[in-house]
């Protein structure tokens, strides 16, 4: 305990100190990082390591000393709070000050306090989980114990080894040296860091490799060296320099994340890299992001006008009063006071005091309390949103989640969504579903047959789940698997990928028959040949074709195999007769190897024969733990095996290799173990694998084939760059006709909708591949440039390839997409989806979601040669947007309806979005698209996404959502508006950068429409409330000034001036805008159309300010004459007569919440109550607590004596209702005569449940209907004005050959100036 | 355990809310109540022309009879007023007024007959009024010191005087400032409103038709606030009881006449509890206002108070407003449970009576021609 309280103590100053030693060996390019146990006697000093940050963390901004200078340094970036305090600082000059100085502070030190506790209180979180994190326990070696001792997390350093077990978080960045694994591998859980679920490997660095003992960090002598510390959580490059001289490369397998979890693995030791602030978890862990809604934007132009009312106020009385004061001449009258010097002021010093006091006396017109409340009320929606229970996907156990907090209102007021397709749209929960071999297509009817089954008892499941009440899915679905949640339970999350139990089998395939035949007899043709030792090239072509292309499904990818009943052990395999293979595997390398002369690739080779010592196989594949024993006797077959994938449709390719009875049994760093018909288990020598990037588009990996003995490169990848890669047809007339019909059946896939991959394959021989090789290995072990180093190798190597075949693998639409799309369009919003897929695949999915029409006329912009934008093109390009031109000239009031909308469809590729992108041509190409209903941008890069988003956002002002789910999307979700990422299955770095996170697109539809719409509306109409009422309370005070010389006296008691907006009216408002809600969910989902108020503003256009202006000034003159009048000539005083008036102002400004506030539950009667129970308690004590304080108001027993008096609740009576009469009968009429979409809404909510039905039927049929009298897609013959398009014929296509770069002509079958450029592109 | 706390809290980071779902082990389904599903049970009113209208209607109905009410009561009151401000030449106090300022210290009397057409019956209410006077004046008001009138000692010493009290605070509040202090003996009561006190003294005389004229008894107590005389105001308590040893050391404001323990004679009703000065502390709100000056006590049933006839009004004429343009009055009312006589909250009741009538008139029109197209064409549609 002692040593806590210690440490807690410590903890406030070590962070800035480790900082500033942190700085001295800087300029090193590299960090340098020697074992600890070395330097353990000689303290602190000589340790090399002593410069580098330890492994306590402190996420806190500040500390007890720094919080207050600190906080007020931020809160004071803010203008407001800087110009509250100036106007409480103005206070204290004696000419000048209106109220008491102390309490004038009064206001301004609450809001700053408030704001400084809400700080603190997130900051004392934060250093509690800072401290929980830092105590948790992990194994360090000590050299004085020689042995393992357990530390506190914050006590590990650079250069010290840890022994990590099964299931612990890693508290460092480490480096692997050991792991208890017998092939050297450590899995790792990353989904803390990336939300990825599925197992990673991790492998120990080559040079420790070949222990066989336990490792002993006493015997360590190596020096590491690797990069600094930096945020790329897939980068790390260094070298480990032996006490031999020799280095060998580390890379990012060998790196252990802090805060991933070792999973699979009974035990791993390693070496500090990177410890504390410096880990590569920590220099990720960025806060929210801050944007600026419109809303706000908005407002803030308001407050600027607030404040030139401000002024206008304080000139005009500041003039009054020097007239006033002008008229006594010289005569000063005795209630003319001398300044406390007894001088005699001018009447221009006076009046220019008198302004500097106004400012302070209608200080409140510049609301204070606005911006708290604001923040407030934002923080309750995102309560609200966050527990909305529609928003929760039982599957996932994951909801929505706010990650910005100040753009709620943002949802509400969106005009075009730019979506990512997979992922986003589909599932990307990939099912294989056709292939062809060798040219001949396989089409899996049963297959898909069987899909077909699925899908309907998927959504009768669901059916039975909506209607069976909340119980999850998961337990009353697959109680078969409960064993494995109980065995998991040490998990932090269940697995993603274990959802219902229709999706598990999906997973299985229906082998399609012939291809099935086809395989089994292959197999068994090899594996007779095997056995009369034939060479495998004799094998008939196609049918080896077929067993390579099975091959290559299975392992070229990143599968990792693991077992889901032995959740702490991955599978293990007892075979026996599996050792040969691997033996002559290990004979054959040996000539390989000779041919190779550098020693580290030596080493990389030569250590794959010292590993293996005959019989380690049985030795490394240890049987299963007893432990397990009773468990494993009723799965161990393989169809238990589960594969985890980094993307979806790798898993998908394994699975259908399954079915085909080519199962991957085993993966470890240098072998994959596969499983064929006849021929068993065999064991693939993997030399490399050349993983996929986005530049490529394809992965490959080089094995040694253990039949034939050869290097085979594997090489699976997009079809449009496979088929580049093929070896020129002239080799052969087959290849050539192979290479034409697949490319037929890929054409036919992507109509389909699905997604296809090319499988290729070449073989290198032995002297290629060495050749290859050496250069491979020097590029991997550079420091500078080793990406592009291993790119332009990968290049090499893919080259010349053997075409196999093609998968077309679907990708599912999510649940209730198109719906979601239909609704959204209806909605007004303008939906563009930008995907990286292939055009047909695009459009087809396009079509299937609704978001094409087949109605619709299609747009297809394709150049077919790369060349730069300018040029030929560009004209070529002017010229065919040309016609346009006059659709964005035609409507110059585009602003006030933006969407012309056609029923076009655009679909642009990315060799076109390059041109249209240009300068010169954004503006057409945005004329363009403007007019289509709907865009599609394929084959896109990240960078064209986010560019499109960008180029849509700034030209057209218009407010913009991104949504996507992978990393490609990340840069269109950080330039959108708002960014909405899809916690899907592409991990987690599109939710990492967007502001919301949805589990599902159909989300969307209730974010949008329902959380968005309310979320604006509560917060305009609180902003809109807030300024009227701000005004209506100081316009009082400036009434008075005609009464009283405008010597800026206030009748209002200084306290009741001063907290009249932070206590009496404060509460109502935010319950009314943290719950009101204008129209209930269901409507507002059942009509989209109510989404246009939001978008058009039409809560808070500029002139309800002004108007709510007006109503401001008309009802505090109410308020100020109704009591003028009714006590003129009495012998009432200042504050006796004051006080009524504060009274009145508040049942006015309660009442006049009460006319907006669209729903009251007893929440907001609570409020109102509350407030008027305040009001007059505060009162009530404060006029009876001192009879000699609170100069000069001295409202002793004022408010008492009114309530004795019939005249006060005369008052209370007549005033608010002549005040709000006018607004009152104004809704009223407009609710009759004019009522706006939202308020026939509302009346629609009113009737009865079965009426609205089928009000709500009928008028989805007709969109047009008098309910949405201004909605974008009215008809036709509406929308163009000018009648440039007449829908008079199915289908006008007008072609257009952009082949050539300067022929580009017009070949227009129909008159109209419409057109649509349809390019035929190479695959038509 | 561990692996949960971590999780947490990497995934809310620095976010402030996440709700309770920070990273929960357990099912994070949100919990299904109305609150947080946002389902609680409301009252949705819809403001159209037919739901509003029977409000129009009853606001109209109970305001015209309470606004009738009003101005009947209102009416009932009796009222006179007499302006001497002495402006007028012909007026009786215009040799008074005609020169006369602060620094004069012979009263100047003036005598105003004037004749009452109807009888008082209840109690009267003697009054003067002064316009144009800004008692509301920001400096104005803020010129007093409570604590001193309130019968603290140590804003009745002297300034550094005696080291004893040089600790304390011991002088006029600086609000008095320049009020507070002559030749650094402190003022009492110290401030610009007490010094500015109204000092004409009004006297009534009833002119019997005989041709007596018999003084009619004014009460000069009762005329301000029971608080403000028993707990706001109160004498200085010194080691004695006479008010005159109390003040000892302090001066009177440059404008008075008579110290402040000269006020009255009934020690009750002297210094700074005598009624006359408290009334005046309480700052007027309007430039234009009256202050209670006396009673005249009804004394039995049978006679009214002030009967039909003339009476003479004399005036000790002591306190210039010309300067200024004020004027001056003295007002004789009687009183009712609303106050004195003003119509305007009786007329203010029937107008908005009458506006809000009017108003449902014209939304039920709205509502008879367009209030039920609206409905079908909503469900037509």
């Amino acid at each position: 305990m002692a040593r806590h309280s210690e440490e807690d103590a410590g903890m406030a100053k070590a962070p800035p100190a480790a900082r500033q030693r942190k700085k001295k060996p800087k300029e090193n390019k590299t960090r340098t990082v020697h074992a600890n146990i070395l330097h353990d006697c000689a303290k602190g000093d000589e340790n090399p390591n002593r410069h580098y940050a330890n492994n306590k963390i402190k996420t806190t901004k500040y500390t007890v000393l720094s919080f207050l200078p600190k906080n007020l340094f931020e809160q004071f970036h803010r203008f407001a709070n800087v110009y509250f305090v100036f106007i409480a600082l103005l206070n204290f000059v004696p000419v000048v000050n209106a109220f008491q100085p102390e309490l004038a502070l009064a206001p301004v030190v609450f809001i700053l306090s408030v704001t400084a506790i809400k700080d603190l209180w997130e900051d004392y979180r934060r250093h509690r989980s800072d401290k929980e994190i830092n105590h948790m326990d992990c194994l360090v070696y000590s050299r004085a114990e020689r042995r393992y001792v357990e530390k506190y997390w914050k006590e590990v350093r650079v250069g010290d080894f840890i022994r990590l077990r099964c299931n612990e978080i890693l508290p460092a960045d480490v480096l692997l040296l050991s792991s208890s694994d017998p092939d050297r591998l450590c899995h790792i859980e990353t989904a803390t860091l990336d939300g990825e679920t599925n197992l990673k490997q991790r492998q120990v660095v080559r040079s420790f490799y070949d222990l066989d003992c336990e490792f002993d960090p006493l015997k360590y002598n190596s020096i590491i060296e690797c990069e600094k510390p930096n945020n790329d959580l897939n980068r790390f490059r260094g070298y480990i320099i032996h006490r031999s001289g020799r280095r060998d490369a580390l890379y990012k397998e060998n790196l252990l994340l802090r805060g991933c979890t070792i999973r699979n693995t009974e035990e791993a030791v390693g070496i500090v890299i990177y410890a504390g602030h410096e880990t590569k978890a920590m220099l990720n862990n960025n806060g929210p992001r801050y944007k600026r809604s419109k809303l706000e934007r908005q407002m803030n132009v308001d407050v600027f006008w607030c404040v030139i009312i401000l002024l206008v106020m304080c000139l005009f009385a500041a003039v009054g009063h020097g007239l006033w004061m002008f008229q006594y001449g010289d005569n000063r009258p005795v209630f003319d006071v001398l300044s406390p010097e007894g001088t005699n002021l001018s009447p221009i010093m006076s009046a220019i005091y008198l302004f500097l006091t106004m400012i302070i006396v209608f200080q409140v017109l510049i609301p204070i309390s606005l911006f708290v409340s604001i923040e407030i009320v934002k923080i309750c929606q995102v309560y609200f949103i966050h527990q909305d229970m529609d928003l929760y996907d039982e599957e996932t156990d994951s909801h929505l989640q706010c990650r910005a907090l100040n753009i709620t209102e943002d949802l509400g007021q969106m005009q075009y969504i730019f979506s990512d397709k997979t992922g986003t749209l589909t599932e990307n929960k990939m099912v294989f579903r056709r292939c062809t071999v060798a040219g001949v297509e396989y089409s899996h009817d049963a297959n898909a047959r069987r899909l077909a089954m699925y899908q309907e008892m998927d959504s009768e499941e669901e059916e039975s789940m909506s209607h069976g009440g909340t119980l999850p899915r998961r337990d009353s679905v697959t109680s078969h698997q409960s064993a494995r949640v109980v065995l998991r339970s040490q998990s932090t999350k269940s697995h993603r990928r274990t959802g219902s139990r229709a999706e598990a089998k999906r997973a299985n395939i229906t082998p399609d028959p012939k291809l099935l035949d086809k395989v089994n007899d292959c197999s068994s043709q090899m594996d007779f040949m095997r056995f009369h030792s034939q060479p495998m090239s004799q094998l008939p072509s196609d049918l080896s074709d077929i067993i390579d292309f099975f091959i290559a499904l299975t392992i070229c990818n990143t599968v990792v195999v693991s077992s889901p009943n032995q959740p702490r052990h991955k599978v293990t395999l007892t075979c026996s007769g599996q050792k040969h293979h691997l033996i002559t595997n290990r004979s054959s390398n040996k000539g390989c190897s000779s041919l190779l002369s550098s020693p580290s690739a030596e080493s990389t080779l030569t250590k794959l024969h010292e590993e293996q010592p005959s019989g380690g196989l049985e030795q490394a594949f240890s049987p299963i733990p007893p432990s397990y024993d009773g468990k494993t006797s009723w799965n161990l077959d393989e169809g238990e095996l589960r594969y985890e994938a980094e993307s979806p449709d790798e898993a998908a390719l394994v699975y259908a290799a399954r079915a085909y009875k080519c199962s991957l049994v085993g993966r470890l760093p240098d072998q994959v173990i596969v499983e064929l018909p006849h021929l068993g288990k065999l064991s693939f020598e993997l030399l490399h694998t050349l993983g996929f990037d986005s530049t490529r588009k394809r992965m490959s990996v080089v094995v040694r084939h253990p039949l034939t003995d050869q290097i085979t490169v594997y090489t699976k990848g997009a079809d449009s760059v496979i088929m580049d890669l093929i070896k020129p047809p002239d080799t052969g007339k087959r290849q050539k006709k192979i290479v034409c019909r697949t490319q037929h059946y890929l054409n036919l896939y992507a109509a389909d909708g699905l997604r296809t991959l090319c499988i290729a394959k070449k073989i290198l021989s032995k002297e290629e591949y060495a050749c290859w090789l050496q250069r491979h290995l020097a590029a991997e072990t550079a420091i500078q440039g080793r990406e592009e180093l291993l790119f332009e190798s990968a290049l090499q190597l893919e080259t010349n390839l053997h075409l196999l075949g093609a998968t077309g693998i679907e990708d599912r639409l999510q649940d209730g997409v198109p719906e979601t799309i239909a609704s959204l369009r209806k909605a007004g919003l303008q939906i563009w989806v930008l995907t990286g897929d292939k055009q047909e695949t695009a459009v087809n999915i396009a079509y299937a979601c609704k978001l094409l029409d087949p109605e619709e006329e299609l747009l297809t912009l394709n150049a077919k040669f790369l060349c730069s934008p300018s040029g030929p093109t560009t004209k070529s390009f002017n010229t065919n947007f040309s016609p346009f031109d006059i659709y964005s000239s035609s409507s110059p009031s585009s602003q006030s309806t933006p969407f012309l909308v056609h029923r076009l469809g655009l679909v642009i590729d990315g060799r076109t979005l390059a041109y249209a992108l240009d300068k010169s041509l954004e503006d057409k190409f945005l004329a363009v698209a403007r007019s289509c209903r709907s865009v599609l941008c394929c084959r896109s890069t990240p960078l064209q996404k986010s560019m499109v988003v960008k180029l849509v956002r700034n030209k057209l002002k218009v407010m913009t959502l991104a949504i996507g789910d992978g990393a490609n999307d990340v840069s269109m979700i950080q330039v959108a508006d708002v960014g909405v990422g899809i916690s899907g299955q592409e991990g987690m770095q599109a939710v990492m950068a967007s502001d919301f996170a949805l589990p599902r697109f159909r989300y969307l539809q209730k974010l949008l429409l329902v959380h968005g719409h309310w979320c604006y509306s509560r917060l305009a109409n609180m902003i809109l409330y807030f300024f009227y009422k701000n005004a209506m309370f100081v316009a009082l005070i400036f009434w008075y000034q005609f009464y009283c010389g405008f010597s800026g006296s206030a009748m209002i008691d200084q306290w009741y001036l001063i907290f009249f907006n932070l206590m009496f009216s404060a509460f109502p408002q935010l319950i009314t805008g943290t719950l009101d809600k204008d129209v209930s969910a269901e409507t507002l989902q059942q009509l989209p159309q109510l989404y246009v108020n939001g978008q058009n503003s039409e809560e808070y256009k500029p002139y309800m300010f002004w108007m709510n202006m007006i109503d401001a000034f008309y009802q505090s003159l109410v308020c100020f004459f109704i009591p003028y009048f009714a006590y003129a000539d009495s012998d009432v005083d200042l504050f006796t007569w004051g006080t009524p008036i504060t009274t009145l102002a508040l049942f006015t400004i309660l009442l006049h919440l009460g006319t907006e506030t669209k729903t009251w539950t007893w929440m907001n009667w609570m409020s109102i109550a509350f407030s008027i129970a305040l009001f007059f308690t505060v009162a009530l004590c404060y006029n009876a607590s001192c009879p000699a304080c609170y100069s000069p108001s001295n409202p002793y027993w004022t408010m008492q004596r009114l309530l004795q008096e019939p005249l006060f609740y005369l008052l209370c009576f007549i005033t608010p209702i002549a005040a709000l009469l006018p607004r009152f009968f104004y809704r009223a009429c407009q609710g009759t005569l004019f009522p706006s979409p939202v308020q026939l809404g509302r009346q629609l909510d009113k009737l009865p449940a079965d009426i609205r039905r089928n009000i709500l039927s009928l008028s989805r049929v007709k969109v047009g209907s008098p309910l949405c009298p201004k909605l974008p897609f009215l008809s036709l013959a509406k929308a163009s004005p000018k009648g440039y398009y007449k829908k008079d014929g199915r289908s006008q296509v007008v072609v257009l050959a952009l082949c050539t770069f300067s022929s580009s002509c017009w070949i227009g079958k129909h008159r109209g100036p419409f057109l649509a450029v349809l390019l035929h592109s190479k695959f038509f | 355990m561990m692996a949960s706390s971590y999780s947490a809290k990497d995934e809310d980071g620095h976010i402030t809310v996440s709700g309770p779902g920070g990273g929960t082990l357990r099912n994070k389904k949100p919990e299904n109540t109305a609150f947080k599903q946002q389902r609680l049970p409301a009252w949705q009113p819809i403001l159209t022309a037919g739901t509003v209208l029977p409000a129009f209607f009853i606001i109209g109905l109970i305001f015209i009879p309470i606004g009738i009410g009003l101005y009947v009561t209102s009416n009932n009151i009796k009222e006179f007023e007499i302006d001497y401000t002495g402006d007028d030449t012909s007026s009786p106090c215009y040799n008074c007024a005609k020169n006369f300022s602060w620094n004069n210290t012979k009263s100047c009397t003036c005598t105003i007959p004037f004749q009452l057409d109807q009888p008082y019956e209840s109690n009267v209410f003697m009054y003067y009024g002064l316009s144009n006077f800004y008692q509301n004046h920001r400096r104005y008001v803020k010129s007093r010191d409570d604590s001193q009138l309130n019968g603290n000692i140590d804003s009745l010493k002297v300034g550094a005087s005696s080291p004893m009290a040089s600790r304390k605070k011991k002088k006029p509040s600086k609000e008095c400032e320049p009020y507070a202090s002559i030749d650094n003996k402190p003022i009492a009561p110290c401030g610009a409103i007490a010094n500015s006190m109204f000092n004409d003294t009004l006297k009534l005389f009833y002119n019997d038709p005989n041709g007596t004229s018999v003084p009619i008894p004014l009460t000069s107590t009762g005329i301000a606030w029971w608080t403000d005389k028993h707990v706001k105001f109160r004498n200085p308590v010194g080691t004695n009881s006479n008010l005159t040893a109390v003040f000892q050391g302090t001066v009177k404001p440059v404008n008075w006449h008579r110290p402040v323990y000269e006020l009255d004679t009934d020690p009750e009703n002297n210094g700074f509890i005598n009624e006359d000065f408290i009334v005046w502390m309480r700052t007027a709100a309007l430039p234009t206002f009256r202050k209670l000056y006396r009673i005249i006590q009804k004394k039995n049933n049978m006679a009214p108070t002030l009967p039909r006839g003339n009476y003479t009004l004399v005036v000790d004429y002591n306190y210039p407003v010309r300067s200024f343009e004020g004027r001056k009055r003295m007002i004789l009312s009687t009183i009712s449970w609303m106050g004195g006589k003003n119509p305007f909250l009786g007329i203010a009741y029937i107008t908005v009576g009458s506006v809000c009538f009017f108003l449902g008139v014209v939304l039920l029109v709205i509502h008879h021609k367009y209030g039920n197209r609206n409905n079908s064409a909503n469900i037509s549609n």
